[in-house]
């Protein structure tokens, strides 16, 4: 991210690219939620970042004030081509959302649960009998994508070129705008291409499922065709793969919780639940666009808001304990995947992929430990997981 | 004495398909093609059944589940 100018103060100069807050933000938002709920930054063009629960809900629900249209904080301003639904602001995201969402439930997905298994299985083989490994980028980082390029199909060795296309629009192209507008015009030129090459030759698959879907009896233009997919997939990749490894990064450290995973499956449905709360990879943002006032702050139009999922969900007013992991947790409203009209299209799948890596590494290493050797890394930005996972295998 | 009865129902304006309700209490809701959640029937939640009902409303986080005594 360049030399950037340390954050003076978190509540008037946040900096969500400063190493410290890529390193551990915990600390800081716990601050920021006694201190001053809602923080300010003349970076970014200005933009806000609230810290509690209430007020990231509220920003949420409200569409008037808070629109989707800019969903990543960026150094500029740039206009991209919209990705609908995760772009667009009522009325024109019901009908977006809803020609996605029959595709997406929990049915549909569990289609795609046996192929999620033999990937997880295929790289665990890999790893084999290997006394050390990175579970980020052995085993995390090389799930989702292969599932993605399953479901959408697309050949699975495409996905060095999918990482590499979102690591310069999330991470690289928050600062690097011409880095974004290239992998952008690329990943254009590649669904452009996979679309005529099914409308020559039909398949049945998610590109498929899109070229014949209809909204308000209509069906959907390229533009928008290409639009969904490149959200499908920049929001299908690295969000779970930061979630699979928040969760070996913390069962690694914790044994009591890894065997009594491993030894009560059953608990896994909790489980999950706690470590998305927990460890929720996804920051998104909206642009303010009419001015308003949430507990005591003016929001004005033209700035961002950081909207702080990750952070909600630390927050104790919510959820005691907050900065505990309690794996059988009974309640449990986390806000992982949104709330609102936004609520992450992908969950019931990011579930299913969660859920499945985590019992299959189970059954394969029951025992593992942090690398006291090699160091953790985090990616910087809007999404939050471990890129360097360096784990030590077996008791 | 007349025993209560016990209902679950999801409110659809609020319900964003998080399924959690699903997931957690299949017995008492259900989803529909868009994967958004409703209750089962009628609604009425057997003596069994109280614990996971109250579950699902306390993981809802659209707070869309509804557990009511008639």
């Amino acid at each position: 991210m360049g030399n950037r100018p340390p954050a003076a103060d978190w509540a008037t100069d946040f900096d969500h690219l400063d190493p410290r807050w890529t390193e551990n933000p915990y600390p800081i938002w716990d601050e920021l939620r006694r201190s001053c709920p809602i923080a300010h930054t003349e970076r970014f063009m200005g933009a806000y970042f609230p810290s509690r629960y209430e007020d990231v809900r509220a920003i949420a629900y409200d569409t008037e004030h808070f629109s989707s249209r800019r969903v990543v904080v960026r150094e500029t301003r740039q206009s991209f081509p919209p990705a609908p639904p995760i772009t667009s602001d009522p009325p024109a995201h019901r009908p977006a959302k809803q020609v996605l969402l029959p595709a997406f439930t929990p049915e549909m997905i569990s289609r795609h649960e046996p192929r999620t298994r033999d990937i997880c299985r295929e790289l665990l083989d890999r790893i084999g009998d290997r006394k050390r490994c990175d579970g980020a980028v052995d085993y995390a980082q090389e799930i989702p994508v292969r599932v993605i390029a399953h479901m959408l199909g697309v050949p699975e060795t495409d996905a060095d070129q999918f990482r590499k296309w979102i690591k310069e629009i999330l991470e690289i192209g928050i600062t690097d705008i011409s880095v974004l507008l290239r992998a952008q015009d690329e990943m254009i030129a590649y669904f452009a291409d996979k679309i005529a090459a099914r409308r020559t030759n039909p398949r049945d698959d998610l590109i498929g499922y899109l070229i014949n879907a209809r909204a308000e009896d209509k069906p959907l233009s390229d533009e928008h065709v290409i639009g969904t997919l490149r959200l499908l997939m920049i929001a299908g990749i690295d969000t779970t793969w930061s979630a699979i490894g928040s969760c070996l990064w913390h069962l690694a450290q914790h044994a009591q919780d890894r065997r009594r995973l491993a030894a009560e499956p059953a608990l896994m449905g909790a489980a999950v639940e706690e470590f998305l709360r927990a460890y929720a990879p996804v920051t998104m943002a909206r642009e303010v666009v009419k001015e308003t006032q949430i507990a005591g702050c003016t929001f004005k139009p033209g700035h961002m808001v950081l909207l702080s999922f990750p952070a909600a969900n630390r927050d104790p007013a919510m959820f005691p304990d907050a900065d505990r992991v309690i794996i059988d947790r009974a309640e449990n409203r986390h806000a992982a995947f949104g709330l609102g009209i936004h609520r992450c299209i992908g969950s019931n799948l990011a579930r299913m992929e969660i859920r499945v890596a985590l019992s299959e590494w189970l059954g394969r290493f029951p025992e593992f430990r942090l690398d006291p050797d090699a160091p953790v890394t985090w990616s910087v930005g809007t999404v939050r997981g471990p890129r360097r996972l360096p784990l030590l295998l077996g008791a | 004495m007349a025993s209560k009865i016990l209902k679950v129902r999801v409110d659809r304006e609020r319900c964003q398909g998080h399924a959690r309700c699903f997931a957690l209490a299949p017995e008492l809701f259900e989803l529909d093609q868009f994967g958004n959640g409703r209750e089962r029937g009628d609604g009425t939640v057997s003596a069994a059944l109280e614990a996971k009902a109250r579950l699902a409303q306390s993981n809802c986080p659209e707070l869309a589940v509804e557990v009511t005594e008639e």
